[in-house]
């Protein structure tokens, strides 16, 4: 029994250090705003929430200690972290930044941002 | 341009009551973990704040009708009594008292008068970063 516990600790920190090293590595490696709040927004949650979960299981099964915090802590992060993930990328289209050369269509243009507010 | 925050509205009413729920628990989980009334006080304060980062300062303060001078004087004047209270009893000034009570719902309960204190505390870091922020905001 120890050693099922222990591997599942196992593998859901180690699942969120490495999604965490890939946040990282996607900030230092994408192109723009934009490319960089996905990467931030979305494997930074994943990596916290794994490694929250594998701290709750180790606490709850291992010490004999059920912890609520850390639940409220994984529903607060899973709520939060994308929307200002959102908030960031809304807040950089307004203020103008330009998207990477990569990029092939901008639904956007027009609607929001600085072209929409010097058209008004 | 009107701005559309939807996003950032529901997420703010969900995520508020979690902060409100959790301050309240580390203003009452204070005397044996870590936590209390600054800490609940300073995270009360922060849930307030992103209802007005969210709304704005005028819905804002017609849903928490609060003088928030008031409170950082009742707060005062509840630590004030708190501490001096003990000298009616003929103990040194700031001294506490506890005992074990049979409460409906919770069973035996110790009831400590440092939490009353702690009330006061919290109340005045409520008032105090409230105000702050308030006056800063308004500011045209």
């Amino acid at each position: 029994m120890t050693t099922i516990i222990n591997f599942f600790i196992i593998v859901l920190i180690c699942t969120g250090v490495i999604f965490s090293a890939v946040t990282a590595l996607g900030l230092v490696r994408l192109p723009d705003v934009y490319t960089r709040t996905h990467a931030a927004s979305k494997s930074a949650t994943l990596g916290v929430l794994c490694v929250l979960a594998g701290v709750f299981l180790h606490f709850w099964l291992k010490e004999n200690h059920f912890n609520p915090q850390l639940i409220i802590a994984i529903a607060f992060l899973f709520i939060t972290s994308p929307v200002s993930g959102h908030l960031i990328g809304r807040a950089s289209y307004v203020a103008g930044i330009k998207l990477a050369k990569e990029t092939v269509r901008d639904d956007l243009k027009g609607v929001i941002g600085p072209e929409a507010n010097k058209k008004k | 341009m009107r701005t559309n925050d939807v996003m950032l509205q529901t997420a703010t009413k969900v995520v508020t009551f979690i902060i409100l729920m959790f301050a309240v628990h580390i203003f009452f989980a204070g005397h044996y973990t870590p936590g209390g009334g600054f800490v609940g006080g300073l995270l009360t304060a922060s849930a307030i704040v992103l209802l007005m980062l969210a709304f704005d300062i005028e819905t804002v303060k017609k849903i928490i009708p609060f003088n928030y001078v008031m409170m950082t004087a009742i707060g005062l004047l509840l630590a004030l009594a708190t501490a001096g209270a003990s000298i009616f009893f003929n103990v040194p000034f700031f001294t506490h008292a506890y005992d074990y009570f049979h409460l409906p719902l919770f069973g035996k309960t110790s009831l400590h008068s440092a939490a009353l204190f702690d009330l006061g505390v919290y109340l005045v870091v409520v008032g105090v970063t409230m105000t702050i922020i308030q006056t800063i905001g308004e500011d045209e």
